[in-house]
């Protein structure tokens, strides 16, 4: 330091803005009763897929609508509109991940109230949108198997701000020569406890468990033991 | 490249704080965590294209990286970590869950010429 200056403490979050609106989203989804869960992965893992095929399900019961960001195109919001609930596309031009902001921005018009859960589809990126609250309850990070059980390994800090792991393609696994057991050890090397679960969008296998563990977590969060809390 | 996002938002940070100061700011000090999933290389770059053209172009950015620290319920105690693939206690080797620092993306202080 220079002898003609002096240290002014400061200590804030470099993402301050992005916090603040995460904060005032999660209030309003809490509010609400509206459970919300955030996926991301690489490109082509197979969020979109999945996601068409969660909504599918629990449309008969629950109110459901997704928000869908992309780079460039309305594809995957297209592809989900035919589950036959809301969906929205943010096309986020050259930012590599989506920000509360712009989810804010997307739920304009959008009435919350009549929502039992909302799904964020992030851009496919396993490095940027790590950083980013969106105000979510459950983080997914999706990989599929023909990505390589060691995954975890090299995209370690998503895997760590993330609650929980789906492992897709799995009707791919004996084909890919799937290790299961070795991707297991990875997952739980960059986040111990993190739970995880095996599926495949395309023949279903594997959808139940998933669905089971996704509508308890939903319970739990609307108990009034936790609002309380 | 997010890093560019992040370099933005220091610098807007910081021209705030500097208004409040009323001072030319010499330095900015940030602490990165080895588990912030900010790139410190990437974001060096992208500071100093983003301060090009600013009130802050002559500032510098200092950053101070924050190792990994866990608590290890087994041992009772808090230990660094090595690697962040490897979330377990260097002692015992139980999973380590509970991290205590090494998530950290924080302007910590500013350094203003008097």
């Amino acid at each position: 330091m220079s002898v003609n200056s002096r240290l002014v403490q400061v200590r804030q979050h470099v993402l301050k803005k992005n916090d603040v609106a995460a904060r005032a989203l999660r209030a309003r989804f809490h509010e609400a009763g509206t459970f919300v869960v955030s996926l991301v992965s690489s490109p082509g893992a197979g969020k979109t897929a999945f996601l068409e095929k969660v909504l599918g399900s629990l449309r008969a019961r629950y109110r459901v609508a997704a928000l869908v960001g992309d780079l460039a195109t309305d594809n995957d919001a297209q592809r989900l509109a035919r589950a036959q609930v809301p969906v929205k596309q943010i096309i986020t031009g050259t930012v590599c991940h989506l920000e509360a902001e712009m989810i804010a921005n997307a739920l304009e018009g959008w009435r919350l109230d009549d929502l039992d859960f909302l799904f964020l589809e992030n851009v496919g990126n396993l490095v940027c949108p790590s950083t980013f609250d969106l105000g979510e309850d459950l983080r997914l990070v999706l990989f599929s198997v023909t990505e390589g059980e060691d995954k975890p390994l090299k995209y370690p800090t998503i895997f760590n701000t993330a609650d929980v792991a789906i492992i897709t393609k799995m009707d791919l696994a004996e084909a890919t020569e799937f290790d299961a057991a070795a991707a297991h050890r990875s997952i739980q090397s960059v986040r111990p406890g993190m739970e995880t679960f095996e599926l495949s969008a395309k023949t279903g296998q594997g959808m139940e468990p998933w669905l089971n563990f996704l509508r308890c977590s939903q319970q739990n969060a609307a108990s009034p033991q936790r609002q309380q809390g | 490249m997010h890093e560019l996002s992040i370099a933005l938002s220091i610098l807007d940070l910081v021209e705030e704080e500097a208004e409040r100061q009323r001072g030319r700011v010499a330095a900015v000090h940030l602490k990165l965590g080895r588990l912030s999933g900010v790139v410190k290389d990437a974001l060096v770059s992208a500071y100093d294209m983003a301060r090009e053209g600013t009130s802050l172009a002559q500032t510098e950015l200092v950053i101070e990286e924050v190792p990994l620290l866990a608590h290890c319920s087994v041992c009772a105690a808090d230990h660094p970590l090595v690697s962040i693939q490897d979330l377990r206690c260097p002692v015992c080797g139980n999973p380590t869950p509970d991290i205590l620092s090494g998530r950290e993306l924080e302007v910590y202080a500013i350094e203003v010429e008097t």
